[in-house]
C-alpha cells in the first residue's frame, strides 16, 4: 500500500464506519425499515479488498453488505436512499439492505440466503474466463456459509475449471448468535478446502495492510489465471448480528482492547508513522466522511417514495403480453 | 384453564409438553445454543436439543432419517425460505418415503418456520409459500392464526406420522390469546369459524385472519355480516366447512397474503367453483398478494399485501354495494 492508496483506504473505512453507525441510529429512530446487518468493525476487509478492484470485476456479498457496496464505489447517498426505501436508492427501494446491487460499479448482488451467492459468483468468474479477459469475481461470505452444501459444490467446480474466483471469508467467529465451535470442529475455514489444493491463506482481517497485501497477491494471481483462491480474514463484528440485537450471547470487547485492533485506528497509526498523513489530516478525512454520510441522509430524506407502477414493471424483463 | 399467552410462547409450550411426554421428540436448529432455548436444553439436554450448522439440506435430510428410525424431530428453520435451500429433502425425499415404500415406513417430523413478514425484510425473507407446500403430496401444512391454535396445531403436528410444515406468521408472534393449559390438540383438516355472518364468506389464514376481522368490523357498521373461516391447515384442507358456509351466504371472498397465482386462495376458489357453483350468487373474488417479489420500500410493501381496505372493497363488490373493483 502506498501513500495515495493509504489515504483512499482510510477514507473508505471511515465512510463505512460512520455510515453504519448512522444507519444504526436511523434504524432506532424508525427512519430505516427492515432487517439491517451492520459491518461495523469489519471495515478493513471490505476496503482492503474492494479498493483494489476495477468496475469490471464482479463482487458478490451476503446479508452484511453495506461496507462492500461502499468500498466497491456505490455512491453512499444512493445506498442510504435504498436503506430508506426511496426511489433514488440503488434498487429503487425494492431490494433494501440485504439485496444491494450496483452494476455500474460491479456490485452484482447481495443475498439474504447464507452462501447463496457463492455459486453465482462462480458464474461471473466463468463468464470472465469465457470472454478471455482478466476480470475476476470476488465473493464475500461469513464462516457460517462454509457449512452449506453449495459452498462445497462451488469449490469443487471452481478448482476443476480453474476459474478466476476469489473467495473472501469474513470469519467473525459467529453465525448469527452461535459460536463457530458449536457448528464445526474445523477451526480454520482455509483448512476446510485443503483437499482441493487451491491457494488459501488465513490472515488478520483487522489489519488492513495485511488484507491489502494478501488480496493484492491473490488478485494478481487470479488475473494471470491461477484459478480460485480463498482468503480467510479473521475479524470482529462490533455490532450484534442485526440492528437491535442485544447480543447477550457474548461479551462486549473492552474499549481499550478494541482500540488496539480497530482496523481504522491501526491504519491511521501506521500512516502517520510512515509520514503518509499527519494526525490533523487523518482527522480531516474522518470529518469529511461524517459530512458525506450526513449529506447522504439528507439526500435520502429528500428522495420520493417509489411509484406503485414500478411493481408491475419489475416482475418480468421485456414486454409481456398480458 | 385458558390463560392469556403470546402465540410464540404457546408454540414453545406445545413443543415442551410433547418433549416431556415422548422422549423420541427431538428439537434442533441453528440457534439452539442461545439463551432463548436455555429452558429446552436444561429440561431435555443437548442430545435432544441440538445445534445444527447452516446446512439446511443436511439438517432436514437427517431429520428424515431420524424419523425413519423412530424419532420425531422438530426442525427449527426460522424462515420458510430456508427450506427452499433444501427443496429436494422437503418435497422429494421426506414426503415420498411412505408412498414409495408402499406404506412400510412413516416419516413423523415437523419443519417449523416463520413466514410472511411485512416489516421491510424484503425479497428473500418475506415469502408466503403456503401453496408451494400444500401442493406437495405427503406434506401436511399448518398455518395457525391464534395462540390457542398455535399450541394445538403444534402438538398435533408432533404426534402426526407425516412430515408437517408448520408455518407461524411473524406478525402474530407477540399477539396474545387464551390458551388452554396442559394437553391441547387441534385436529388437522378442521376449519374454525372465527366470526359468523350470513351475507358473505371470507376465507383467510394466518395474519390475514386478523386483517379480515378488522375489515368485518368496518363492514358491520355498514350492515354487512361477514362470516370468517380460518382453515388452520391448508393440507389437509377442510373444503366441507367452506362449502357449507358458501351455501348459507352465497358469496365468497378469499384472502391470502401469497401472490395471486401461488395462493391457497386459488385452490379454494377451484374447489368452490367445482362443488359449490350452484350456491354462488356472485363471482368469487380473491384478495391476494400481488404477483411480485415483496419490495423493501415501506409504501410499496404495503401495496403488494392485502389490507383491510382491499378486503372490505372486495366484500362490497360481491354484494353489489360498490362498483369499485377490488
Ligand atoms: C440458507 C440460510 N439459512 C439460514 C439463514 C439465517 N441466517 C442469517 S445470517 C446467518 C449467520 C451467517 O453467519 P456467517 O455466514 O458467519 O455471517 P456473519 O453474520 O457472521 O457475518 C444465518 C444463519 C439464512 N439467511 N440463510
Amino acid at each position: 500500500m502506498n501513500e495515495v492508496q493509504g489515504r483512499d483506504v482510510l477514507d473508505t473505512m471511515w465512510r463505512i464506519r460512520h455510515f453504519e453507525e448512522r444507519v444504526g441510529r436511523l434504524k432506532r429512530a424508525d427512519e430505516v425499515h427492515g432487517l439491517i446487518h451492520s459491518s461495523l468493525g469489519q471495515e478493513g476487509v471490505a476496503a482492503g479488498v474492494c479498493r483494489q478492484l476495477r468496475d469490471d470485476d464482479a463482487v458478490y456479498s451476503g446479508h452484511r453488505a453495506h461496507g462492500h457496496a461502499i468500498a466497491k464505489g456505490a455512491p453512499m447517498d444512493r445506498v442510504m436512499a435504498e436503506l430508506m426505501g426511496r426511489d433514488d436508492g440503488l434498487c429503487h427501494g425494492l431490494g433494501g439492505s440485504m439485496h444491494l446491487v450496483d452494476v455500474e460499479h460491479g456490485l452484482m448482488g447481495a443475498t439474504g440466503v447464507v452462501g447463496g451467492n457463492v455459486p453465482i459468483a462462480l458464474g461471473s468468474a466463468l463468464a470472465a474466463q469465457l470472454r478471455g479477459d482478466d476480470a475476476v469475481a470476488v465473493v464475500f461470505f461469513g464462516d457460517g456459509a462454509v457449512q452449506a452444501g453449495h459452498f462445497n459444490e462451488t469449490i469443487n467446480l471452481a478448482t476443476l475449471w480453474g476459474s478466476p474466483l476469489i473467495l473472501v471469508c469474513e470469519n467473525n467467529g459467529f453465525a448469527e448468535f452461535t459460536l463457530r465451535s458449536a457448528h464445526t470442529v474445523v477451526e480454520r475455514v482455509s483448512d476446510v478446502v485443503a483437499p482441493y489444493g487451491l491457494t488459501r491463506e488465513t490472515i488478520d482481517g483487522n489489519d488492513v495492510l495485511a488484507v491489502w497485501d494478501a488480496f493484492g497477491r491473490f488478485l494478481e494471481a487470479a488475473r494471470r489465471g491461477a484459478g480460485p483462491l480463498l482468503l480467510e480474514c479473521l475479524t470482529h463484528r462490533l455490532s450484534g448480528h442485526y440492528e437491535g440485537d442485544p447480543a447477550k450471547y457474548r461479551e462486549a470487547i473492552a474499549q481499550d482492547e478494541w482500540q488496539q485492533v480497530d482496523p481504522i485506528l491501526r491504519l491511521q497509526r501506521h500512516g502517520i508513522g510512515a509520514g503518509w498523513f499527519g494526525s490533523d489530516e487523518a482527522a480531516a478525512i474522518e470529518a469529511g466522511a461524517v459530512a458525506q454520510v450526513e449529506a447522504a441522509v439528507a439526500f435520502a430524506r429528500e428522495s420520493p417514495w417509489p411509484d406503485e407502477a414500478l411493481i408491475a414493471e419489475m416482475v418480468y424483463a421485456g414486454a409481456v403480453d398480458a | 384453564m385458558p390463560r392469556e399467552l403470546p402465540y410464540i410462547v404457546a408454540i414453545n409450550e406445545a413443543i415442551h409438553l410433547e418433549m416431556a411426554r415422548d422422549e423420541d421428540v427431538l428439537y434442533f436448529g441453528q440457534n439452539m445454543a442461545t439463551t432463548e432455548n436455555e429452558d429446552f436444553v436444561k429440561a431435555f439436554g443437548k442430545d435432544r436439543v441440538r445445534v445444527t450448522p447452516i446446512s439446511e439440506t443436511a439438517e432436514i435430510g437427517l431429520a428424515v432419517g431420524a424419523a425413519l428410525a423412530g424419532k420425531r424431530p422438530v426442525v427449527e428453520l426460522y424462515m420458510a425460505e430456508f427450506m427452499l435451500v433444501a427443496m429436494d429433502q422437503v418435497t422429494n425425499e421426506g414426503n415420498r418415503f411412505r408412498a414409495m415404500s408402499g406404506g412400510q415406513v412413516t416419516v413423523p417430523l415437523v419443519l417449523k418456520a416463520g413466514y410472511g413478514f411485512a416489516a421491510g425484510w424484503a425479497g428473500q425473507h418475506t415469502g408466503v409459500l403456503t401453496n408451494l407446500f400444500m401442493g406437495v403430496p405427503g406434506l401436511k401444512v399448518a398455518v395457525p392464526s391464534t395462540a390457542a391454535d398455535a399450541k394445538g396445531l403444534m402438538a398435533t403436528a408432533i404426534r402426526d406420522d407425516n412430515p408437517v410444515v408448520y408455518l407461524h406468521h411473524y406478525l402474530l408472534t407477540l399477539e396474545h390469546g387464551d390458551v388452554p393449559e396442559g394437553e391441547h390438540l387441534v385436529p388437522f383438516g378442521e376449519a374454525a369459524i372465527r366470526r359468523s355472518g350470513g351475507d358473505v364468506t371470507i376465507v383467510a389464514t394466518g395474519w390475514m385472519v386478523d386483517r379480515s376481522l378488522a375489515a368485518a368490523d368496518t363492514l358491520a357498521g355498514e350492515g354487512i355480516k361477514a362470516e370468517i373461516i380460518d382453515p388452520r391447515t391448508v393440507a389437509p384442507l377442510d373444503t366441507k366447512t367452506i362449502l357449507e358456509s358458501v351455501e348459507r351466504t352465497g358469496r365468497l371472498v378469499l384472502v391470502d397474503q401469497a401472490p395471486r397465482h401461488a395462493a391457497a386462495a386459488t385452490v379454494i376458489a377451484g374447489e368452490v367453483a367445482e362443488h359449490g357453483f350452484s350456491s354462488l350468487k356472485a363471482p368469487i373474488v380473491q384478495v391476494t398478494g400481488r404477483d411480485a417479489t415483496v419490495p423493501y420500500s415501506e409504501p410499496l410493501e404495503a401495496y403488494v399485501i392485502p389490507d383491510e381496505e382491499r378486503i372490505a372493497g372486495a366484500v362490497r363488490r360481491v354484494l353489489g354495494t360498490s362498483p369499485v373493483a377490488a
